[in-house]
């Protein structure tokens, strides 16, 4: 095919084309996969699969694994099936040639934080993890999707997957990002906006100004949530903040490698004229700070606005489930919790915006405030920075590396009833324990709502 | 994977929309490391309410379940499928599916089948009313057929001979290593690898 007969074609066509390995009338494409991710609870299944098919692991080099669901990020012990299942993965991981940090080690932390730092998520690659938020790599302009077990296993015997092409949908987001407003609020209106299956079969190209102003940090919270909307995945297109992002990371490309790719990368974008299947336009300019009032991410609010008459049977079951009743102001809604952390706002950005509002100031009477960073060495840059004083003077606990209170399978927990004020990713019912009622926020939201013991911002602090 | 061409059984109603894989399989029970054994814990926090559909013996050895839009959303933990399929479900009718979970369930050998939202809520009723009614699923005809409805459903040509021939997917695409070898010779050698360990 000749240059002229080039049609222009979105960023997500343009990775997936490049990826194909094989294609057939009425089969799905066969697509090459760059990095695979794996952590402890959805792989051990696969690695069984390859022993009892005699199959290896066909790149290793390609292949990282980490432990982050269920690693406790404090002193304590740790429950007996919790521990069998990261010795399994030291021990298929040892067993396969893979590479692992294993909890204790300087890179260990939240799959979908250490991929970005180690620089090994790069513009235009394929990555796949056995866990929905890798859609959090899509800011760098990777098509990055979550599998299942079985897939997992596919990919480790081949470094491929067969795919059915997904469609393509623009999400324009105008204006200027108001003050206070971060991207964690963007991505939840987006949601409110298109629903939890707005996205099915689509991938999301995050497009317009407001993304652009946005850092690596911000654009990962966005990309990372594309899930919460039931997308197959979210991109952006990379640009001169992710090239400087990238720079220096163990794994970027150097010297005349670099050339190369970044002349490669700059060809990274949707083409004028290319056809989107839905386009979705948000005018960020009236944004206001968001706080979840449900049990499915697009039930949310602003700050500012009361709990909403209930419009249908779900409605009314999540406001049952949430003790919550039409009319409440938000800002009245009182958290026992606060959880800073997850993989949507766990990155050094998230940490520092956070330990800004909390500089000179206290958590409030009786509430019990954590910081959980994504990383490792997250954890050690914050300490380098000093942000960790500033944490624990204001009475955070500041603990280790992992996904902790995002998901309730480590023993950091809500009670029955607790109710949390929390930067993660998911409130769904019995999402961060049996009984829990979390509301989704933003970091500073997190942090203002913390010293004042009701949802707040950090203009309410005065 | 286990091969589908044809079912015939009675439906639980799972009148609700959003289900996401949290509530199918909570996360405490995401542990354990073998493949089976996760059919008891099956909507395990919904199951502790008495009245919740899958604690009502009206449906015991029931076999397909029927419910509503976006079934399955959040997590990609197969386990909700392994779960499903463990406690006896072939087959899950409803108006849509999430996209990881629809995947898992043709890996697995539970078929995902979707409905319009109004046959969806005929066949709601109709087994509310009388648990004892029976649906028949069939891949073949792709026809869902009983409880007073007849429906037509979409599946690629590709996934359902997948499914009613049980086909390892590995091995399908190990077909293709020829081409897998000559892709991996033309990636740039500057793409980002790891040493061996």
């Amino acid at each position: 095919m000749g240059a002229m007969s080039a049609e222009p074609r979105t960023l997500a066509d343009k990775v997936w084309e490049r990826h194909v390995v094989h294609r057939a009338e009425g089969e799905p494409d066969l697509l090459y996969v760059d990095l695979h991710l794996i952590h402890e609870v959805t792989s051990p299944q696969a690695f069984d699969g390859l022993r009892l098919s005699g199959r290896p692991v066909r790149r290793p080099d390609l292949t990282l694994a980490t432990m982050d669901h269920n690693v406790p990020t404090g002193p304590g012990s740790q429950d007996p099936v919790s521990v069998r299942q990261m010795e399994a993965m030291a021990a298929n991981a040892q067993e396969f040639d893979v590479t692992l940090f294993p909890t204790g080690h300087i890179g260990q932390g939240i799959v979908h934080v250490i991929g970005p730092q180690m620089g090994l998520t790069q513009p235009g690659l394929v990555i796949v993890c056995g866990d929905s938020h890798t859609s959090t790599h899509g800011a760098f302009g990777a098509l990055a999707f979550g599998i299942g077990t079985s897939e997992v296993e596919h990919v480790l015997a081949t470094q491929t997957l067969p795919q059915r092409r997904p469609g393509t949908m623009a999400i324009n987001v105008e204006g200027d990002l108001p003050a206070g407003v971060s991207a964690k609020d963007v991505i939840l209106a987006i949601i409110a906006r298109i629903g939890t299956g707005g996205g099915i079969g689509h991938v999301l190209e995050y497009r317009g100004n407001a993304i652009r102003s946005l850092s690596m940090e911000g654009r990962m919270t966005v990309c990372n949530m594309s899930i919460e909307a039931g997308a197959r995945a979210g991109m952006i297109a990379p640009d001169d903040t992710t090239f400087a992002w990238l720079e220096g990371r163990p794994y970027a490309p150097t010297g005349a490698d670099l050339e190369e790719a970044l002349e490669d990368w700059r060809s990274l974008t949707t083409d004028d004229g290319a056809a989107f299947d839905r386009e979705v336009t948000i005018d960020c300019a009236t944004l206001r700070p968001h706080v979840s009032w449900g049990t499915n991410p697009s039930q949310t609010v602003t700050i500012d606005d009361v709990v909403p008459e209930p419009l249908d049977e779900a409605a009314e079951r999540a406001l049952a489930y949430m003790d919550l009743l039409p009319g409440t102001a938000i800002r009245e809604i009182r958290p026992d919790t606060v959880f800073i952390g997850s993989c949507t706002n766990s990155r050094i950005g998230d940490l520092r915006e956070a330990a800004e509002i909390l500089r000179g100031r206290t958590v409030a009477q009786g509430l019990r405030a954590m910081v959980v960073p994504g990383s490792m060495l997250v954890k050690r840059q914050a300490e380098e920075e000093g942000l960790d004083e500033v944490f624990t003077a204001a009475g955070f606990e500041w603990r280790d590396a992992g996904c902790s209170m995002c998901i309730g399978m480590n023993p950091e927990q809500l009670s029955p009833g607790e109710r949390c004020a929390s930067t993660s990713n998911r409130n769904f019912e019995g999402r961060q324990g049996e009984g829990g009622r979390t509301h989704l926020v933003s970091p500073s939201v997190a942090a203002a709502t913390a010293v004042v013991g009701h949802f707040a911002t950090p203009e309410d602090l005065g | 994977m286990r091969a589908f061409t044809v079912h015939t059984g009675r439906a639980v109603p799972l009148d609700r929309s959003d289900v996401d894989t949290d509530q199918i399989i909570p996360t405490d029970h995401l542990k354990r490391i073998e493949r089976s054994g996760f059919g008891p814990f099956l909507f395990d926090s919904w199951r502790k309410d008495p009245a919740f559909v899958l604690n009502d013996a009206r449906y015991d050895g029931a076999s397909i379940l029927v419910t509503g839009a976006n079934f399955g959303g959040g997590s990609s933990r197969e386990h909700a499928v392994w779960a499903l399929e463990d406690h006896g479900f072939r087959a899950i009718l409803a108006p849509s599916f999430a996209d990881i979970f629809r995947n898992n369930c043709t890996k697995v050998g539970l078929l995902p089948v979707e409905l319009p939202e109004a046959a969806t809520r005929a066949l709601l009723a109709a087994v509310e009313a009388d648990p004892s009614l029976e649906i028949t699923v069939d891949l073949q005809t792709r026809r869902v057929v009983g409880a007073g409805v007849d429906e037509s459903f979409e599946i690629d040509d590709f996934t359902r001979w997948r499914l009613l021939e049980g086909l390892d997917d590995i091995g399908l695409t190990l077909r293709h290593a020829d081409q897998i070898d000559a892709f991996e010779r033309s990636r740039p050698a500057r793409l980002p690898s790891l040493p061996r360990p």
